[in-house]
């Protein structure tokens, strides 16, 4: 039987192997975008507005989705691998869109 | 025969088919909130109309992620009739259960009208009372429902005689003016245009009715 004492001795314990080994925060950026096969009105309406702007000469504008995402993972391969399914599972619809990751370096923000 | 109606935050045409499977055709119903599980009594179930987790990301990309609809994959992979409407049929695609995408409609308008549509049952056990070629007419009220799948897909749909409902004047660009598609077994179907809109005569046309009465036969 457990004791509190014992309890509370664990707990400490357990405690400072936590903090003497965080866990670190991956920053990552997910740009989804639709495939180039899929029509993108909004991107066309978009496009006709900027002519009325003044911009001219753009020949191609198609809108995306960008996601940022801060991660606690235990290393980069397992951040790299749940971004992946993140991605592709949820954050993109692979029938429409296309999707790219970028996990960020240290300071970069993303 | 209880119809199971899902209901997502942000459904809204959950009470329309209450009216119409009920009120209409005198077909119980229950109302499945998106955290149950239990399917059990159920014996078809039908995704409603709406803006489920308001349309957040994509159109049904939340909803697929909603406790119940584990239970709803496992009643269609056995063969349980499970019907898609609008938002409904959005979800379903986004499920997997049926191929495809519903993206923004071609000229961004969202449309609320009456659309013409051409029938071609095939094995859809939904439609079954429908003539092949018959012309139906349907209330849709959508911004996004214009079809899109890989020419792979769309071969093989048209191939399995899957393509069930199309356009007669395409008001959204849908690839190949498809408005419904069925799964390969036939039990599965999704379309943009609401039958439940079109089985009172108090409110218009009635050429859904057929539809949901398939429940009946």
């Amino acid at each position: 039987m457990t004791s509190w004492a014992g309890a509370g001795t664990w707990c400490w314990q357990d405690l400072t192997t936590l903090c003497a080994e965080s866990v670190p925060l991956f920053r990552a950026r997910v740009q989804v975008s639709l495939r180039p096969s899929v029509l993108d009105p909004a991107g066309e309406a978009t496009r006709a507005a900027a002519a009325r702007l003044g911009v001219s000469g753009i020949s191609k504008l198609r809108i995306g989705r960008s996601v940022e995402v801060e991660l606690d993972a235990s290393d980069r391969e397992s951040a790299q691998s749940q971004l992946e399914l993140l991605s592709d599972r949820l954050l993109a619809n692979p029938v429409i869109e296309d999707w790219q990751l970028s996990i960020l370096e240290g300071d970069q923000q993303p | 025969m209880t119809a199971g109606i899902v209901v997502f935050p942000g459904s809204n045409c959950d009470r329309d088919l209450r009216w119409a499977l009920e009120g209409c055709l005198g077909i119980p119903t229950r109302f499945l909130w998106h955290e149950e599980t239990d399917l059990s009594g159920i014996e078809a179930v039908v995704l409603p109309g709406g803006f489920s987790y308001g349309d957040y990301l994509r159109c049904g990309a939340i909803a697929r992620f909603a406790p119940l609809l584990d239970e709803v994959r496992r009643f269609a992979d056995d063969g349980g009739p499970v019907l898609g409407i609008c938002n409904g049929f959005q979800v379903l695609t986004e499920m997997g259960l049926l191929p495809g995408a519903l993206t923004r409609n071609q000229h961004l308008h969202f449309i609320c009208d009456s659309a013409s549509l051409s029938v071609s049952p095939g094995s859809c056990q939904w439609l079954q009372a429908y003539e092949r070629g018959q012309s139906i007419a349907l209330p849709i009220a959508h911004g996004e429902g214009r079809f899109h799948c890989d020419d792979d897909t769309l071969r093989q749909l048209e191939d399995n005689g899957q393509i069930v409902l199309r356009y007669n004047d395409n008001p959204n660009g849908s690839i190949g003016a498809i408005a419904g598609i069925s799964n390969a077994a036939g039990n599965v179907l999704g379309l943009m245009p609401h039958p439940e809109r079109a089985c009172d005569p108090a409110v218009g046309g009635t050429d859904g009715r057929a539809l949901l009465a398939t429940l009946l036969s």
